[in-house]
Order: C-alpha cells, then sequence, then structure tokens
C-alpha cells in the first residue's frame, strides 16, 4: 500500500515535471521573437526540473533508500532555481543592450529602433536619481510598469 | 517511469538544438544552449535513477554549475566586449 503510493506520487511528479519541459521545448520551437521564447524556456526550465527534482527526491529516499542521492538531488535542484532565472535575466538584459527591438503579438516593434533598446538597457535607477535621465525613464517606466509602477519606484529611492 | 522521463527531455533536447541551429539571432542560440544544458543535468540525473545508479547526480550537479558559468561568460562577453576588462560601475544595480 505504502509502496503504491510512493510510486504514484513520484511518477505523477515525473510525468508533470515531463510535460513544462516537453511544453517549454514546443514554445522555444513555435513562439514569435527572442523575448517570448525566453519566456517560454526559462519558467518551463524551473518548473520541470523543480517537478522532476521531487519526484527523483520521492524514489531516492523510499524506493533506493539513500539520502545522500537525496541530498544531491536536492543541491540540484538548489543550483538549478539559482541559475536558471538569472541566466535568463542576463540573456534578455543582454539582448536589449545589443539593440534587439522587442515586439508585439502583431510582430509591430515596441520600440523605434535598435538605439531606443540599448538606452532603456544602460538607464539605471542611478540615473534617474539623480535627474539626468528622465526622459529615458518616463520611457521606460511607460513600457514596463505603467504609471502606477512607476510612482511606486520613484518614491523608494529618496536620495 | 525513467525511461518515459528519458525519453521526454531527449525530445526536448532535440527541439532545443533545432532552435539552437536555426535560430535567427545569436541569442536565440544562446537561450538554446543554456536551455539544452539544463536539460542535460535533468537527464544525467533520471538516467542515473533509471540504471540504478544514483552516482551520477555528481556528474549532474558538476554539470548545473558550469552550464551556468558558461552562459554567463558568455553573455559578458557580448555586453562588454572586453569580459577580462570589464568592471560594473558602483551604481549599476
Amino acid at each position: 500500500m505504502f509502496d503504491a503510493i510512493v510510486w504514484l506520487v513520484s511518477w505523477a511528479l515525473i510525468l508533470i515535471g515531463c510535460v513544462f519541459v516537453v511544453s517549454g521545448a514546443v514554445g522555444v520551437i513555435r513562439m514569435p521573437d527572442l523575448y517570448t521564447r525566453l519566456h517560454a524556456a526559462s519558467l518551463t526550465d524551473t518548473g520541470g526540473a523543480l517537478f522532476i527534482s521531487a519526484g527523483l527526491i520521492i524514489q531516492s529516499i523510499f524506493v533506493f533508500g539513500s539520502a545522500m542521492a537525496a541530498i544531491k538531488v536536492v543541491l540540484i535542484l538548489f543550483f538549478t532555481l539559482f541559475t536558471a532565472p538569472t541566466a535568463s535575466h542576463a540573456l534578455a538584459k543582454t539582448a536589449l543592450l545589443s539593440g534587439l527591438v522587442p515586439t508585439d503579438a502583431s510582430g509591430k516593434p515596441l520600440l523605434e529602433s535598435s538605439e531606443e533598446a540599448t538606452q532603456l538597457a544602460r538607464s539605471r535607477p542611478a540615473d534617474y536619481r539623480s535627474g539626468q535621465d528622465s526622459e529615458t525613464f518616463a520611457k521606460e517606466s511607460q513600457f514596463f510598469n505603467g504609471e502606477l509602477g512607476a510612482g511606486r519606484r520613484n518614491s523608494g529611492r529618496l536620495s | 517511469m525513467f525511461i518515459a522521463a528519458t525519453i521526454a527531455v531527449l525530445i526536448t533536447m532535440a527541439l532545443t538544438l533545432t532552435r539552437a541551429l536555426m535560430g535567427p539571432t545569436l541569442f536565440d542560440r544562446l537561450l538554446a544552449v543554456n536551455s539544452f544544458g539544463t536539460k542535460t543535468v535533468m537527464l544525467i540525473a533520471v538516467y542515473g535513477f533509471m540504471t540504478g545508479r544514483p552516482d551520477f547526480l555528481d556528474i549532474a550537479l558538476v554539470y548545473a554549475l558550469i552550464n551556468f558559468l558558461g552562459t554567463v561568460a558568455v553573455l559578458k562577453f557580448f555586453e562588454y566586449d572586453d569580459p577580462a576588462a570589464a568592471t560594473y560601475q558602483e551604481d549599476d544595480y
């Protein structure tokens, strides 16, 4: 009875993880531009790793009886959960910095030129605070947050 | 069960490899390679359990770290042209 439950739960977790992973790959193939592909890939990466690792942890504890294997799987999961979002963030930032313009669903560019994308990626909170770059700030907040988000970010930086 | 998971991960790797080969921009290729690396870690882990040898997890652990370092190193190269000379500004983040 207990064995059956263990098998069922780990089966279910690993299969859910597989669904995540395969759907992520389909998204990477079918999505229209880099930023949407990045979205598909990064979310399913962490989700799939999470579920598959959970299934493997249950297997290693109850079927293989090895706590060491379980600890190693936890470590792999830990590193994946830290590194995959970091790599995705760096990739998106570098793509924007190199002037890759994001598009909307119909393929219309959301920025006017690749120089504008570079400027958007270069703009930092430090520039907003000293007021050197308020135009870029307005543009970026409109692009990412809407006015509410801009207000919130501004009020957090009082110096 | 592990065979099904291995096959699913292998299919995923094939699809991401397709994107890496046909990706229009360089960043598509990098995204695919990074995703491929994560899937490799999963594949090694699942394969180790499939063959009844969880010792393979050590290799998966090392591969997870190398994959991250590789991606960040390549990205840093593209961002600053010269990764050795690049330093972050004090107020960058």
